[in-house]
């Protein structure tokens, strides 16, 4: 009896922060239990995943830094430049890059840098928009398709097929035929070609998820299909689709700048990333900056989005 | 072979016939008036009988059902209807338009092909370890880059800067290579991504090692044994690409001032002419369609499994079980 209670005075004492495995099953019961009522301690394993990512991949985390720059700029402008990017002074019109002015002026005097800068609100609002509804439309319909299947899915995948083998940029170019012109018809527009790629990936996540064991125990024990779908099958095949969803919104923001580089999107006075560059076609022998440098702003910006997406698909990979 | 070949030309003709019933759907039955962007996208004070005096020279007063195979029994003649903006049949606009166009995507896929691939062999054949990871860190960067952008680059250079090339027009051969580089950029790193993910991947099967153990040197490893397999995925995207292609035509043509499909579109688009941009849509599909049947024909001299009638979608190693039981005496 002795030795017993001296073995179990040897085992350190419990803490809260207690990382040991737990091997009973009431064990994990309290460590579940004590999971819930202490949610610090997930979002604390949350910043460490994070910290990992960012030590794993450098570049991933300099392409967040990148984004959260961009976003902030987006919601924010006044931060970065207090100069007005609709008024310019005459007498620095055509400046080329310097201290002052860090991306130069343009024909009429303004700051390029203020206007790249309170565009970026304009492009991005276009972009989130577009993103939002290819991916409520696509993971809708390829939810409806995988997890119904039979002739819905069939008839749902068949026009997804149809709709691929239109180049995105052309189908996004009938929809602003008929539409009209304006940032959020392009961003409708853009939008809208995505939905056959986003209903895809979700269709084929669904399908995997559905003959899973615990979909089936949701529906033994008397759930609605209404619960299990989106309680127990949506949670699980989301995924890859968020994953889609941050390469998504690079393509998207080039798209938004081509249609408004060439005319169909916010209307020039309005700084815009895509029109920036167009209305630097004009100086292109004079003044290099004016296409360049909002041009290189773009490419950056998408550059990061396509990395966050490797960096959540390998992490995704990893956790399944 | 021959089941083969029938039931792609069907599935040819019905991708057709889908892309027009698309193009019909987004541009005629989406909430919006068809009467009032025909009357001209500045025309704000037109009065309701003019726009009924529309709606009638263009049979919108029909329900639209009629109009839709009205337009479907046209199509099967070839007729595409007319321009709004010039009055003219659009497979005039259209015919004229696809020998520039067919100029530089001919040499930008070249390009891309070329280039794509090649790096794509490059980046797993080195032992170089860094340069390898160097090579496959280009492609990602490719896709990123605006096309538009990207165009601009390559005229300040090599325009304005170094005057090498013309800056515009569609006279002589040297005035095809900036349009052809830009359209090839996107393409050919599409390609890279695909081929050396594949190839990646190809190179750890075991029938790599068995040609190993065999003694086949390295370079019959790499492009007898493993490009042939790895090119498979590849092709699958080649209809997809010219498609891409062919998109990618709207910004080149209008940057270096081009004649062609893409600036037939972007006017058309600019003007609201429906029938111009339904043409182009149909026109796209028709790219894909026969692109996706010139792979067709391909496949099966790269992937003998195709021509004894199997799928290619049979894993490699599982027969089929009716030539199991085929084979049974």
């Amino acid at each position: 009896m002795t030795e017993t209670a001296a073995l179990v005075a040897e085992r350190p004492p419990r803490s809260d922060e207690d990382e040991t495995f737990a091997s009973t099953a009431s064990d994990r019961f309290a460590d579940a239990s004590r999971n819930r009522a202490n949610p610090s301690r997930s979002a604390r394993g949350g910043l460490r995943r994070l910290r990992r990512i960012a030590t794993r991949h450098p570049g991933a985390l300099l392409a967040a830094l990148w984004i959260a720059l961009i976003l902030l700029s987006a919601f924010a402008p006044a931060l970065f430049s207090g100069q007005d990017p609709l008024d310019g002074v005459p007498a620095d019109k055509m400046q080329p890059p310097s201290a002052a002015h860090w991306f130069g002026t343009d024909q009429v005097g303004r700051d390029l840098f203020t206007r790249v800068v309170h565009g970026s609100a304009l492009t991005l609002q276009a972009a989130v928009i577009a993103v939002a509804i290819g991916l409520v439309v696509g993971s809708l319909l390829g939810l409806l398709a995988g997890f119904i299947g039979s002739w819905v899915d069939d008839v749902i995948m068949r026009i997804a097929d149809v709709l691929l083998a239109i180049p995105s940029l052309l189908l996004s170019l009938a929809l602003i035929t008929a539409l009209g012109f304006g940032t959020i018809n392009v961003a409708i527009a853009v939008g809208l070609s995505s939905v056959a790629a986003v209903a895809r990936i979700m269709r084929s996540e669904v399908i995997r998820v559905r003959s899973g064991v615990f979909v089936e125990a949701a529906f033994a024990s008397g759930n609605r299909w209404s619960r299990v779908l989106f309680r127990h099958v949506l949670p699980n095949s989301i995924g890859p689709v968020l994953v889609l969803a941050a390469l998504e919104f690079g393509t998207a923001i080039l798209a938004v700048s081509a249609l408004s580089f060439l005319g169909y999107g916010a209307q020039p006075p309005a700084p815009e990333w895509g029109s920036l560059v167009s209305t630097g076609r004009d100086f292109m022998a004079t003044a290099w900056w004016l296409t360049a440098l909002p041009g290189a702003v773009i490419a950056l910006t998408v550059l990061s989005a396509n990395r966050l997406s490797r960096a959540l698909d390998n992490e995704g990979r990893r956790s399944r | 072979m021959t089941r083969y070949i029938a039931f792609r030309l069907l599935q040819a003709v019905g991708v057709l016939w889908a892309a027009y019933t698309v193009s019909f759907l987004v541009l005629y039955a989406l909430p919006g008036d068809p009467a009032s962007l025909l009357a001209g996208p500045d025309a704000t004070d037109v009065s309701p009988e003019q726009l009924d005096a529309i709606r009638a020279q263009y049979g919108l007063d029909r329900p639209l059902i009629v109009q839709y195979f009205d337009q479907l029994l046209h199509l099967l003649r070839g007729d595409l209807g007319t321009s709004i903006s010039s009055g003219r049949p659009v497979t005039d606009i259209i015919g004229e338009a696809i020998g520039p166009t067919a100029q530089i995507a001919a040499t930008g896929l070249a390009l891309a092909l070329v280039f794509g691939a090649g790096l794509a062999i490059a980046a797993t054949y080195t032992r170089h370890r860094a340069l390898g990871q160097f090579l496959l860190a280009l492609p990602p960067l490719g896709v990123a880059i605006p096309a538009f952008w990207f165009a601009l680059l390559l005229l300040q250079w090599f325009s304005f800067a170094i005057p090498i090339f013309p800056a515009m027009g569609d006279k002589g051969p040297t005035s095809i290579v900036l349009p052809a580089l830009t359209l090839a950029l996107p393409t050919g790193a599409t390609i890279a991504q695909l081929l050396s993910k594949s190839l990646v991947t190809t190179l750890r099967e075991p029938y790599i090692d068995t040609a190993w153990a065999k003694g086949a040197g390295r370079v019959r490893i790499h492009f007898a044994h493993a490009l042939r397999n790895a090119a498979l995925p590849a092709l699958t995207m080649a209809g997809l690409l010219i498609g891409q292609l062919l998109a990618g035509t709207v910004v080149t043509e209008t940057v270096f001032s081009r004649p062609g499909i893409g600036r037939v579109t972007a006017s058309a688009v600019g003007a609201q002419d429906i029938p111009v941009v339904q043409g182009v849509v149909v026109f796209a599909a028709v790219v894909f369609v026969l692109a996706n049947l010139l792979v067709d024909l391909i496949y099966p001299l790269l992937d003998p499994r195709i021509r004894v009638g199997r799928s290619p979608l049979t894993p490699r190693g599982i027969t089929p079980k009716t030539e199991l039981t085929g084979a049974r005496p």
